[in-house]
This record gives structure tokens, C-alpha cells and sequence, in this order.
């Protein structure tokens, strides 16, 4: 691989060969503006298709302005990348996108948030001096996710990220020209379509054309009736991300903070779906080691390797792409379900309330939860186990609703008893924790000795597809790991054909798990976030003084007063589910 | 998701024109062209198969689909019929023969009668510019054609 020398406005610099001018521009600190252009560097995501054209520059020598996001460097090259014609270009070509968009920035879900705002802004446009036809589109609202097309620009993102990246295959580019928009097939809407709702194109989408169902007024609601008794519970992902919605510097904790603030806001319990990932653990764990002792004894038809069951975008891929395999995950719920169905029995009878005067909000950095605690097996008599879900953008929004100087706020505990948790929760929401969780416990409970070492390094990183075997006592136990529905997809190819040999495989929806989901703050294609808020996750694990999660006291009361023992009958009724076939089959006539 | 349906025979068919193109995802559009072949059309059904046997979603074959006018999703009528609308023809008064066809036949462009009769199009340029304006139903072709003349031309069918 050569160096390259050219001069971009008037700086030299050497890049390796194939380096974009976009990018060599960035490594001299130029930021030339883009639109359609995104990329996640450390999660090796990109997507360039070259289309908007706002990030032409000008090169000596060339008749035309190049797109400077999929022109290579080449020796010698001279770039001005703000001269009169480019600036002339980009404005010509923002104020044409401009004019077919919605001019509603004020009541829009990105405004304040949009990167066409910003170009438009950026650029100085204080006019749209094109006047035409705008198109029209019906909005399709499904339960996690608001499509409307009105606003798209058909940067792509969206496409790229639900074909290439996640291999959902829910949206398409259809139509031609004028009449072109992201839909899905036969433009049917998206409870139609494969969509597994795991929101990764709401993370990417650069304008309002996709975003998140907002709940935020029926928890509004909930919090002013004095008729109801209204709990929240908290995702690991959330507590090392909100803060930068309050201009914190990314993976800042602000555990304590948000306890505070939703104490701030009304909730009369603050609790910790961390509880529940203990619990989690407790059920999925025994299971596992349950298979694992049935493999051992010669036991035939074992259900291995055991899939992890925590993400709902994950199961939606599983019975729309396995339904085969529909028998193979663990059976435990989600620890938001399991949150719900424990709060509405044992935590209802406690505090002596009525199942129906009970609200149960979550928290939660994903889109698919919201879809999740709709699923009708997750009912009593029509009530859901948890009623509401929001994201972290939307508890952010609430919070500066609220005038609460989220900043400024003295930390707060949990309430108990289900807001304790030990190291063992946080880690559920970076990929391989829940695993790297479950094994903390099967070990202790499997081999009966304390673990030499709490962390399995081994299983943590980002890489898309990740394995690792620990000694279990005599047991090698392999582990497979993937992130983001594409990488889950290879892994389970692999068990499918029999090329791989794995105990348990975690799988979780989002590039890099949870905190990475599809209800996070908005990345803008900066992988660092993600990786510091990794960092964080970990740092909260190491702060706690207990750290796997059958050391939980208040666990191991749950199963003193209620539920007996892990995988008992009442666990099962409560704590575990099935899963469905929802592929399209092809029948005969 | 819903369950599909199609006849046994089209459906073998169908399996085998994505065989015969190795179900390779590349080949999509030459597949596309033989199953509207086989069925006339492209219904739903038909894209659920083809992108099954491609390994490619749904979404994407659509997309195919939707991008280019060759294709279609509904039925065409037993006869039909294509109106030229290039230059030379739509100078000598085609836009009147469409008209003509759309009231005497009651079809809309792009539709099929709801006897399946007839269906109507446009396309541009048959390279019989000598005759325009020129129309076609099946494989025969009518050149200088007037609007008074469509009445009679339908009338054979």
C-alpha cells in the first residue's frame, strides 16, 4: 500500500491509497458536509451510494465536481473544497432537496436533532427558492416505528442498514423518480413486513422520516392520575447514555441522576430492570445447566446449543428467518417481561395493590421493546405485564419537560425491593454480557467453587461474530457470540449446516448491543460513543460490591417468598414464554 | 405473515426458471422476465417465490418490480393493447386515438377490462414511425390510425 501526496485547500497531506477525499479531508481536520454519507468506523459500517451530492468538491483538471465521499485520492490531486462553484452546488442541491421536504421543523421528532436542519443552517439557506411539487405519502405507524416518507431523503441509510447490516430485508428503495420512497414490499406497512423493529434505521435516518412511536404522552397520563400507582423500571444501556442528552460528555454514568429524575418526575417506585436481569440469569442459567446435564448424560434431542431470549428484535428475526429453531432459545423471558410479570403479582400483593391500578413504565434503549410488551402473551386478561415503554430520547424529553436540571441533580438510590442488582445486570447491555453474566452464575452453581476471577475478558469486544470456550470444572463450554441480526444470521447458518459446536449463543439485535439500540441518543455515525458507553458498562459492573447475580439478596428473598425455585412451576408460569412461526409459507393450490 | 398460494404446475415452473438461472441473486431480472412469461404477470405471490428461491428479501425484489414499467402486477387482458406515444406518433394525433380507446374500450391505461378483454399501455416508439400513429394489439400492428377508425379495429376482437 503506497502513500499519496495532494493538497487539499491549500494544505498538503499523505494518505494511504484508497482513502476517499472525504476522508482525507477529515484527517486535516476539514469537514466537508455530507448527507447521505454514514459510517460507524469501529462496527465497520458505512454506506456511500454517491447520491446526494452534497459533498461535491472541486479537483484541478476535472470538468465536473466530484462526490468527494466515493472519489479515491489519487497523486498529485488538488481538492478546494469551498470554493465558489462548490458552494454554489451544495447550496443549489440542498435548497432542490429542500424543496420537496415538509418545511415542519417545529413540530418535528428530529428537529433540533436533523442533519438536513444543520446542512440547511450550515449553508446559510434562509429561503427555498424552488417551488414544486411536493410528495405525498401516507404515514404507517407501527408499534415501535413511524414511518413518513414525506420527509425522506432517500439518503439510503435506512436501506442499507435493515439489507446489509441487519439482513431484515423490511425496507426497499421502490418506485422511480419523483414517485421514489423506502418502503416495504407491495408497500404494505411495516406489521406487514419482516421488520423486526429493531430500530437501527431510526438510528441512522438522517431526517424525520423514521422515528420512534412516542409513548410519552400516556405516561404523562399515568404519572397525573392519582388513581394509579405508577413504577418504572430502567435498562443497563440507559444509565451510560442519557447524559449525553444533556450535553454530558459520552459514557458518563448518571445512574444516580436518573433515579433522581424519575423520582423528580412521579413515579412512586424507582426500579432497575437490572432486578430482573438477575433474575434472568437465574432462570436462563438453570436452564442452560439443565440441557447441559441431559447432553451430558446421553440424553438425545437436547435443545443446544441454548440462544439467549433477552432481545425482542432478535426473537422477531427468529420467527420470521428460524422458525425451525423456534424450540431452541431459552425460554426466559426478557428481563423487561420478567420485570413486568413480577411487579404486577408478587411486588401488586406487597404494596397491596390492585393489578389494574398498577402502571408499569419502562425505560428502555430500544425500539422493539415497545413492540414487545404488546405481544399478547405477555397479557393478563388484555392488561400488559408492562403497560408502557420508552426510549432514552424519550425519557430525556420528558425529563426537560419536567424543568429538571438534569445536570445539577444530586444522585439517588432504587427503590427495593426490585431496583437492588449486582455486577452481573449492567453488562446485559453491551454485547457478550449476558452471556459473560450467565456464566459468572453456572459456573458457581455447576462447579459448586467460587469463580477464580469474575471477568471473562474473552468475551467481550465488538467484533460481529465472536467465540470463546471457558472451563467449566471439566466442561469446555463453547460460547458463541454475535451482535447486530446479520452477524446472527451467519452464526446460525453455521449451526444449522453443523459447522459450529457451541453450548450457548448470545445474540443481540444492535450493533454492539444495547448500546447501540435503535432508542438511543443519536450517534450520527460517531462509533466512539458507542465504544465509551461499552467502557461505561463495564466501569458500572466493576463498582459493585456484589457481582453475580445469585449473590443478589433480594433475588434470593423472590424465590424465599414467591417463587420457589429457578425453572420451578410458578417461574414457568410467570418467567417463561414460547415463540411463534411467523415466516411466509408457500402452499399449493 | 400470511401463507401464499399458487397452482402446483406454475409453481414447479417458476422453481425451475430460478434453477435454470443457478438461483443466483444477480440474475433477478432475467428471472423476473421469465416468471411474467409463465404467469402473465407478477403477483405478489409470484415475488415471495422468486425471492425465496434467490435468497434475497421481498423488499428487494419489489423494489425491481416497482422500477421498471416492463414489469407488472396485474393481469394483462387477452388483447393487449399498446399505444405509441413517441415523437413521431404522438405528433400526429395519438394522444386522440388513446382517448378514443380509453371510451370505447372503457379501459384506463395501465388497466384491464373487467371482462379481461382488453388492456391498455403506452410505449414509446415501435420503429414503424412511416405509419404513425401507430397502435398495437398482441403482435399485430395497426398503423395510421385515426381516432374514428379505433370503434372498428376493437370490433375484430
Amino acid at each position: 500500500m503506497g502513500k499519496i501526496n495532494l493538497i487539499i485547500d491549500n494544505k498538503p497531506v499523505q494518505v494511504e491509497n484508497g482513502t476517499t477525499v472525504l476522508q482525507a479531508a477529515k484527517e486535516i481536520g476539514i469537514e466537508i458536509p455530507t448527507l447521505c454519507y454514514f459510517q460507524l468506523k469501529d462496527l465497520n459500517i458505512e454506506n456511500k451510494p454517491g447520491g446526494c451530492r452534497v459533498c461535491v468538491v472541486e479537483i484541478e483538471g476535472r470538468r465536473n465536481l466530484a462526490p468527494s465521499c466515493t472519489t479515491n485520492c489519487t497523486e498529485g490531486m488538488i481538492v478546494h473544497t469551498h470554493s465558489l462553484r462548490v458552494l454554489n452546488a451544495r447550496r443549489t442541491v440542498v435548497e432542490l432537496i429542500l424543496s420537496d421536504h415538509p418545511a415542519d421543523c417545529l413540530v418535528c421528532p428530529k428537529s433540533g436533532n436533523c442533519e438536513l436542519q444543520n446542512l440547511a443552517h450550515r449553508l446559510g439557506i434562509r429561503e427555498i427558492s424552488y417551488q414544486g411539487v411536493q410528495s405525498t405519502y401516507r404515514k404507517d405507524t407501527s408499534p415501535s416505528i413511524i414511518r413518513d416518507v414525506d420527509k425522506c431523503v432517500m439518503c439510503r441509510r435506512c436501506e442499507m442498514m435493515c439489507n446489509d447490516v441487519q439482513t431484515v430485508g423490511a425496507l426497499s428503495a421502490i418506485n422511480r423518480g419523483f414517485t421514489a420512497v423506502v418502503a416495504p414490499a407491495f408497500e404494505q406497512n411495516l406489521d406487514k413486513s419482516p421488520c423486526t423493529f429493531c430500530g437501527q434505521c431510526v438510528a441512522v435516518c438522517p431526517v424525520g422520516a423514521l422515528s420512534e412511536v412516542d409513548n410519552t404522552p400516556q405516561v404523562i397520563r399515568a404519572l397525573t392520575d392519582k388513581t394509579k400507582t405508577v413504577i418504572v423500571q430502567t435498562a443497563p444501556a440507559v444509565r451510560v447514555a442519557l447524559g449525553e442528552e444533556f450535553g454530558m460528555e459520552p459514557g458518563t454514568i448518571v445512574t444516580g441522576k436518573m433515579a433522581a429524575a424519575l423520582r423528580e418526575l412521579g413515579f412512586n417506585y424507582v426500579f432497575d430492570t437490572d432486578f430482573a436481569a438477575d433474575l434472568t440469569i437465574m432462570e436462563e442459567g438453570t436452564e442452560l445447566l439443565g440441557r447441559l446435564s441431559d447432553f451430558l448424560a446421553g440424553k438425545k434431542d437436547v435443545k443446544l446449543p441454548i440462544l439467549t431470549s433477552c432481545c425482542p428484535g432478535w426473537v422477531n428475526f427468529l420467527e420470521h428467518n428460524f422458525p425451525e429453531m423456534k424450540e431452541v432459545p431459552s425460554t426466559a423471558k426478557s428481563p423487561q417481561q420478567m420485570f413486568g410479570a413480577i411487579a404486577k403479582t408478587y411486588f401488586a400483593n406487597k404494596i397491596g395493590v390492585k393489578r389494574e391500578d398498577l402502571i408499569v413504565v419502562s425505560v428502555m434503549p430500544c425500539l422493539a421493546k415497545k413492540y414487545e410488551c404488546q405481544r399478547d402473551e405477555f397479557k393478563t386478561n388484555g392488561d400488559p405485564d408492562v403497560n408502557y415503554s420508552i426510549s432514552t430520547r424519550e425519557l430525556a424529553k420528558l425529563i426537560k419537560m419536567a424543568n429538571i436540571d438534569f445536570v445539577n441533580l444530586p444522585d439517588a438510590e432504587f427503590d427495593n425491593p426490585l431496583g437492588e442488582s449486582t455486577g452481573a445486570a449492567p453488562i446485559f447491555g453491551v454485547t457478550g454480557g449476558v452471556i459473560e453474566a450467565a456464566v459468572r452464575t453456572a459456573y458457581e452453581v455447576f462447579t459448586g467453587q467460587k469463580l477464580p476471577k469474575i471477568e471473562f475478558t474473552e468475551l467481550r469486544g465488538l467484533e460481529g461474530v465472536r467465540s470463546a470456550t471457558i472451563k467449566v470444572g471439566d466442561l469446555d463450554l463453547n460460547i458463541g457470540i454475535a451482535n447486530g441480526l446479520g452477524n446472527a444470521r451467519k452464526l446460525l447458518n453455521q449451526v444449522k449446516k453443523g459447522e459450529a459446536n457451541y453450548h450457548a449463543i448470545e445474540i443481540m439485535a444492535c450493533p454492539g448491543g444495547c448500546i447501540g439500540g435503535g432508542g438511543q441518543p443519536l450517534h450520527h455515525g460517531n462509533s466512539e460513543i458507542i465504544l465509551k458507553r461499552s467502557a461505561a458498562i463495564y466501569e458500572e459492573d466493576r463498582n459493585k460490591p456484589l457481582r453475580k447475580s445469585h449473590e443478589n439478596p433480594y433475588i434470593v428473598k423472590l424465590y424465599e417468598e414467591f417463587l420457589g425455585k429457578p425453572c420451578g412451576e410458578l417461574s414457568h408460569h410467570l418467567l417463561h414464554t414460547h415463540y411463534f412461526d411467523r415466516s411466509t409459507k408457500i402452499e399449493i393450490e | 405473515m400470511a401463507n401464499i398460494k399458487l397452482a402446483e404446475d406454475k409453481l414447479k415452473a417458476l422453481i425451475e426458471v430460478c434453477k435454470s438461472f443457478n438461483n443466483e441473486k444477480g440474475e433477478l431480472i432475467n428471472v423476473l422476465h421469465k416468471a411474467q412469461e409463465i404467469f402473465g404477470y407478477l403477483p405478489a405471490e409470484v415475488q415471495e417465490v422468486v425471492a425465496h428461491e434467490l435468497n434475497v428479501s421481498v423488499a428487494t425484489v419489489y423494489g425491481v418490480v416497482s422500477f421498471y414499467s416492463f414489469f407488472t402486477m396485474k393481469p394483462k387482458g387477452e388483447n393487449p393493447i399498446s399505444v405509441c406515444l413517441g415523437t413521431a406518433c404522438y405528433v400526429r394525433g395519438a394522444e386522440k386515438v388513446l382517448e378514443e380507446i380509453k371510451k370505447v374500450a372503457k379501459v384506463e391505461v395501465g388497466e384491464t377490462t373487467p371482462d379481461g378483454k382488453f388492456s391498455l399501455a403506452c410505449l414509446r416508439c415501435v420503429g414503424a414511425c412511416g405509419l404513425a400513429p401507430v397502435l398495437m394489439i398482441g403482435q399485430k400492428v395497426y398503423g395510421r390510425v385515426a381516432p374514428e377508425k379505433v370503434n372498428e379495429i376493437l370490433a375484430e376482437y
